[in-house]
């Protein structure tokens, strides 16, 4: 982009100075010896003025709304245990208060107590992947600085997040609605370090009637800026 | 070790001489000189903050007729760089006001209505209902002019009995985009992907495909910020010859990118 810039404004400027010399009324100055010098052709390198224009449409300044990472942590499935948990989020900047945000993520089922106990198994391996998608909106409650040491200072920001979303597991899926906060660290121009705690309300009816059930998610994650 | 004693502190004493002597010499400013698009201040100063915010303060200002380079910009904020390599962060409104080496203004995008050279896509999240059953929905969507817009969708309905996958692609407009709330029609065709949950009677049905039309508003609360909320009726033709309608409803933020 940016030599391409370059060849442009040296081609502009090469047809402006061409083009100036086209023009005598740019020239009402000019001797009888410069015009001389001209004519014959020899060296005289005239010197004209910067006439190219910076044509910032076309330096666009760059935008750094969009933020993609990934988190690790642990998930808390009620009546499953707690178990290992990945996922990866998308996260648009819309305002310098809002923020739309998409994840995905997976993790497995550990054993009910029930299994634990009595040494059998209600579901088989194959059936305790869990995968879950949730769409939120997210807000900026608390921005802020955070004084590392002497010299090192980071804007933050303790947010609150809101959304729907849908759970696969045991072989079943269902409607999610999640609410949580967090906390952004921003490292630098392009990094970010968060700490999450999200909570997944939806109802199952896999162990027993349909009732509602309250899955905590805690993650750390890092995402990059562009 | 009086020679070693005399060789640190030379060196600790020459090290930031040497430091000082570099920084003189060479300002970040000066090395990206090019590279990143350069203003001057017009206004009689230029506040910059802490952060992209208006609740990041102020810890700078920047007197008019000093030169700016712009690194980047956030949401509605631009972080810049004064001459003395100081960065921080200057609201859009006020970089509107900054000349460039012609004597124009910054050219920025138009705060009086949506921009489509600035802003062509439109990306959004939803949920409601769908047949009964619950629907998330995620969209995407290109501005061919500023009533026509292409769209791809994909939806994921929950059901008590099925879950279904749906592929959108069609075609939404708006007859009136400059209107706080502005209503708009849409059509389209896709895919649907019905999975039976365990013990439901609903037959399993590989893919089938659909046609929809709809009608919906858009509530635009800031310039790129908006709620969106519509309806649609889908016609599925399945393969036993025997067509389905769906009703949808659903609600849900958008934006302009």
């Amino acid at each position: 982009m940016e030599s391409r810039l370059r060849v442009l404004l040296l081609i502009v400027a090469a047809l402006a100075l061409g083009g100036c010399s086209l023009w005598p009324f740019q020239h009402p100055a000019r001797t009888p010896a410069q015009a001389a010098d001209a004519d014959d052709g020899s060296n005289a390198p005239v010197v004209e003025p910067q006439v190219t224009r910076r044509q910032v449409h076309e330096t666009k300044i760059r935008n750094s709304n969009f933020e993609f990472g990934g988190s690790l942590g642990l998930l808390d499935i009620e009546d499953f245990g707690t178990n290992g948990v990945g996922s990866a989020r998308l996260v648009y900047h819309i305002t310098e208060d809002f923020f739309a945000e998409g994840v995905y993520g997976e993790s497995r089922l550990g054993l009910t107590s029930y299994e634990r106990l009595s040494g059998t198994r209600l579901l088989p391996d194959a059936r305790r992947k869990v995968r879950f998608y949730t769409l939120d909106l997210g807000y900026d409650v608390f921005p802020g600085e955070v004084y590392v040491g002497k010299r090192r200072t980071f804007n933050s920001a303790f947010y609150l997040v809101g959304g729907v979303g849908g759970t696969q597991f045991g072989g079943d899926s269902g409607f999610t609605l999640t609410a949580g906060a967090g906390y952004r660290l921003i490292l630098n121009d392009w990094m970010a370090a968060h700490l999450d705690v999200r909570d997944h309300l939806l109802n199952t009816s896999m162990l027993g009637p349909t009732r509602s059930t309250h899955n905590l998610e805690s993650t750390l994650g890092v995402t990059v800026f562009f | 070790m009086r020679t070693v004693m005399k060789l640190a502190i030379l060196v600790l004493l020459a090290v930031p001489a040497l430091a000082r002597s570099d920084d003189d010499a060479r300002r970040q400013f000066d090395r990206d000189a090019g590279h990143y698009v350069q203003v001057m201040v017009a206004d009689p100063y230029l506040e910059l903050h802490l952060g992209p915010g208006r609740r990041y303060p102020v810890f700078h200002v920047i007197a008019r007729g000093e030169p700016i380079q712009i690194l980047y910009r956030r949401t509605d904020w631009f972080k810049v760089r004064d001459e003395h390599d100081r960065e921080g962060w200057a609201r859009r409104d006020d970089m509107a006001e900054t000349l460039l080496a012609t004597g124009d203004k910054l050219p920025l995008e138009s705060t009086a209505h949506r921009d489509l050279d600035a802003y062509p896509w439109e990306a959004g999240g939803q949920t409601g209902n769908f047949g009964g059953g619950n629907v998330n929905s995620v969209y995407l969507n290109y501005a061919l002019n500023p009533t026509f817009a292409a769209e791809l969708g994909g939806e994921n309905a929950l059901g008590s009995t099925a879950n279904s996958e749906l592929v959108l692609l069609g075609v939404a407009y708006t007859p009136r985009p400059d209107w706080l709330i502005a209503p708009f029609v849409d059509a389209g065709t896709g895919l649907i992907r019905i999975l039976p949950k365990a013990g439901s009677s609903v037959p399993a049905e590989p893919r089938d495909t659909l046609g929809y039309y709809g009608v919906g508003a858009k509530w635009h609360l800031t310039q790129r910020f908006l709620v969106r909320a519509d309806y649609r009726s889908y016609a599925i033709s399945t393969k036993r010859d025997q067509n389905k309608d769906r009703n949808e409803w659903k609600a849900g933020f958008a934006f302009f990118f």
